[in-house]
């Protein structure tokens, strides 16, 4: 097989096609959408989506599902917030580590549900999101921190920014690429992120290889787990606002850029590059559509039809490659 | 061994060890041994003061029916399970508690049925991850993830595109994956579980001059397998197996197919063919004219009489199975299709159960069996109109064709209410066939019915398919490569290749040997 008919039948090759057509339309019907603003918009809100796809994509390239990382990025955000408001800190690197081992912690003990009783990732991820987010709103408290109450060092981080051409790009653009470019080379370049390709393909056979898929299952519940409580406060800080009932129906969202991008929900297969042009796939469709004026409540069955759409295409393409 | 089998082993293999080899070899110290080994089970002896020896660069087959202890000898001596008695000596030296790792550090791989492969990764992936994984790295090259893996497959000599993913292989391209892998380490023995199970006759021979090359470079390999007439090509020494007991051992010359047979079972297996009386100018059960599927089944003519049971063979891809899902509606066809003389429109499964016909799949697991139910829900679900009053189940009824099933078909279990998924290969295969016979079929279409299946139980199912031939008037056709078990029970075998029925032979004037060749010369 040559290298062009290899990369013409790589689902990412497709993605990319299909994101250039809707673009070119998109610009058709409005010219406005190619001003550098406007771009620059859409690629602001690719960031938050974006490191929870990544999270996602981890999870489901192991052969699971996560429907927690909402919860463990509230939970993150909203607790840290508090944290630093009680304390009086001003700071953003701490901050961070704190909300991305809150967010580690929470994913390790799905990991352990998982592993230890071998239970179905779907139903372990249902229970401690909705035990996360009980405990945040019974515990914690309601109230939402509005801009005048959050810590000012993290919005001043939030709305960082370069200039090109006259227009403002914010830098945590630059954080999820960061974040991809890292997540890529763990997951193509070690071992460990070998192992969870392996282990998503085949459990039992990565036992007999010789990987140890305790060590595995806890990794990536883990390595999610942390990537959403990161994320959550990252959110916080772009929208200068922390919201403890914030994040719902992301599951959707996430999981349908994930697939979008290739990801097999079987496990085994994705890719980091994949999950990116996804992710700006579905971002381009939502913004396109608040564009267009189209109702939110529309939004949720566009959303709804591409999940159905992708999943149908990979697994059209997943029974075709057997044959 | 047939002259014929001789010939075609010595042409296979000109370097063909002499017995003299053999004997000068067993002089030399074993690779493996096992004395008087012990293994038990809650409630039986798994093997029972079992004395086994490898020699290095040796090919020996382990046959024996299921149970019959052979799985378990290979994970003793894998380290995968622990022995209650005896000793276990690798090099001449006494082991004790071998572990896998321990195994697979003295040289012993393992090639289970399922390959153990990743279907997602590429083949230099999956070729390089044992090494890549023993050496301890944190990190990985991905040229040297592909450079181990051709040097793989260059030890064998194979050419398999190293970025394929394994899944869009063959199953024979995957089976020599998983071969390199086992020998990316320094292999000294190769044991292979069912290795030709799911293999044509010509990806046999390939397998075979692969193991003969890995024979060449002084590695033992160690067969397990159901099929006589392959232990007898490859291997230079046989070891029977029956209830934990090593009943027969010896050079392959000294066996021939009855011999292994009788070994295995205990006792003579009946090798009365299938005669035929009907009569060929009566309106045949099933008459087909001109069935075409796609481009895999081009204009095929085919009847089927009353009690008659006709064989269909062929390679992999010659379109056997697309005519028989296409006789049992599951795929769009056009051409005629008569019963008893009147037209069928076979648009779905639905439209071929009405009218009669009755369908074995290859593939048990997953086409035909509902593994965690019942035997008794098994058998009635193609024919759950039997036993419904009204809109309900009646589970006196239901229960009653159950029993009634389970006897006729001879399925060895304590009651019907045990989960298919718990029975042996070949009371799983009863269940299926049970089943079909349920809805009191006119015609039974049989894909492989026999495949891991064992000799004892295989020679029931194939005497229970006659007498229902010849009884009730039932059409078989019955697809399989297995041309023994075609010459045993066919009247007539059809044969198969690109979509067309290329011979038509009939059982009274053909040779087993005749059928091979023509079918290796099929291309």
């Amino acid at each position: 097989m040559t290298s062009v008919s290899k990369l013409l039948r790589r689902s990412e090759t497709a993605v990319l096609a299909i994101l250039i057509v809707v673009m070119i339309v998109i610009g058709v019907i409005n010219p406005a959408f190619w001003q550098a603003d406007n771009l620059f918009n859409l690629l602001r809100a690719n960031v938050v989506i974006g490191i929870m796809a990544l999270s996602v994509l981890t999870v489901m390239i192991s052969g699971g599902i996560d429907v927690s990382f909402p919860a463990f990025a509230v939970a993150a955000m909203y607790l840290t917030v508090i944290a630093m408001n009680a304390m009086g800190y001003q700071g953003v690197v701490l901050p961070f580590i704190g909300a991305t081992v809150i967010g580690l912690l929470c994913g390790l003990a799905n990991a352990f549900f998982i592993h230890t009783f071998r239970m179905i990732p779907l139903i372990v991820t249902l229970g401690s999101a909705s035990v996360v987010r009980g405990l945040l709103l019974g515990l914690v408290g309601t109230s939402i921190i509005n801009i005048d109450r959050m810590p000012p060092s993290l919005i001043a981080f939030g709305s960082s920014t370069i200039e090109i051409g006259g227009s403002k790009l914010s830098l945590m653009i630059f954080i999820y690429l960061g974040i991809a470019l890292l997540m890529w080379l763990f997951l193509t370049r070690t071992m460990a992120g070998r192992a969870i390709f392996a282990y998503g393909d085949d459990a039992e056979s990565a036992k007999r290889v010789g990987f140890n898929t305790r060590r595995t299952v806890y990794l990536v519940y883990g390595l999610a787990g942390a990537l959403a409580g990161f994320a959550g406060l990252l959110h916080a800080s772009m929208i200068w606002l922390a919201n403890p009932r914030d994040f719902v129906g992301y599951e959707l969202d996430v999981i349908a850029a994930v697939v979008l991008g290739g990801a097999s929900i079987f496990g085994g297969r994705g890719s980091v590059f994949g999950t990116i042009l996804g992710v700006f796939m579905l971002t381009l469709i939502k913004n396109s559509l608040i564009i267009m004026r189209i109702d939110n409540t529309w939004q949720g069955v566009v959303v709804g039809c591409v999940i159905v759409i992708a999943t149908a295409l990979t697994a059209w393409r997943d029974r075709k490659a057997l044959v | 061994m047939r002259p014929a089998l001789a010939a075609a082993r010595h042409a296979i293999h000109p370097k063909g060890r002499s017995r003299s080899e053999i004997e000068a070899h067993t002089m030399a110290e074993p690779l493996i041994e096992l004395r008087a080994v012990t293994k038990r089970f809650p409630g039986m002896k798994a093997l029972d003061g079992v004395d086994f020896q490898i020699f290095p660069a040796e090919i020996v087959c382990l046959a024996g029916e299921n149970g019959s202890g052979k799985s378990t000898l290979i994970k003793i001596v894998s380290g995968v399970y622990d022995f209650d008695e005896g000793d276990l000596l690798i090099d001449g030296k006494p082991v004790a508690g071998l572990g896998p790792r321990d195994a697979i550090a003295a040289g012993i791989q393992v090639i289970y049925q399922d390959f153990s492969l990743f279907p997602s990764l590429t083949v230099a992936e999956n070729l390089a991850l044992n090494r890549l994984l023993s050496e301890g790295k944190t990190f990985v090259d991905p040229k040297r993830r592909r450079q181990l893996g051709a040097e793989a497959l260059a030890r064998l000599d194979v050419a398999i595109d190293l970025d394929a993913t394994v899944g869009t292989l063959s199953t024979a391209d995957r089976q020599i994956v998983a071969i390199a892998r086992a020998l990316m380490s320094e292999t000294r023995l190769l044991i292979m579980d069912e290795p030709t199970t799911a293999l044509t006759g010509r990806e046999v021979d390939r397998l075979f001059s692969i193991v003969r090359e890995i024979q060449a470079k002084g590695i033992a390999v160690l067969f397990v397998s159901h099929k006589m007439r392959e232990m007898l090509e490859i291997s230079e020494r046989i070891t029977v197996f029956r209830n934990g007991r090593k009943v027969e051992e010896g050079p392959t010359g000294e066996f021939n197919e009855a011999r292994i047979t009788r070994a295995m079972t205990g006792h003579d297996i009946g090798h009365e063919r299938h005669v035929w009386t009907g009569d060929d100018s009566e309106e045949p059960r099933l008459s087909v004219r001109g069935l075409s599927v796609g481009d895999t089944v081009r204009g095929v003519d085919l009847d089927l009489h009353r009690g008659e049971i006709v064989g269909l063979s062929g390679l992999l891809g010659s379109g056997r199975t697309e005519l028989a899902m296409a006789l049992f509606g599951m795929e769009p066809h056009s051409g005629d299709i008569r019963l008893d003389g009147a037209p069928l429109s076979l648009e779905s499964v639905q439209d071929a159960v009405a009218a009669g016909i009755a369908y074995v799949p290859e593939d048990r697991l997953s086409e035909g069996l509902f593994m965690r139910q019942p035997i008794a829900r098994n058998v009635i679900a193609s024919a759950i109109g039997r036993a419904t009053r009204g809109p309900f189940l009646d589970h006196e009824r239901l229960n009653a064709l159950a029993e009634q099933t389970v006897s006729d078909m001879r399925i060895a279990t304590p009651d019907i209410e045990k989960h298919a998924g718990q029975l042996s290969g070949g009371n799983q295969q009863r269940v299926v066939i049970g089943r079909w016979l349920l809805t009191n079929p006119k015609v039974l279409i049989l894909n492989g019915p026999t495949v891991g299946v064992d000799v004892g139980s295989k020679a029931e199912i194939h005497r229970r398919i006659r007498e229902l031939a010849a009884s009730t008037g039932l059409a078989v056709l019955m697809i399989s490569d297995d041309v023994p078990e075609l010459i045993q029970n066919c009247n007539r075998i059809l044969l198969m290749h690109r979509g067309e029925i290329v011979d038509r032979l009939d059982t009274r004037s053909v040779e087993e040997d005749d059928i091979h060749g023509r079918l290796k010369g099929l291309r």
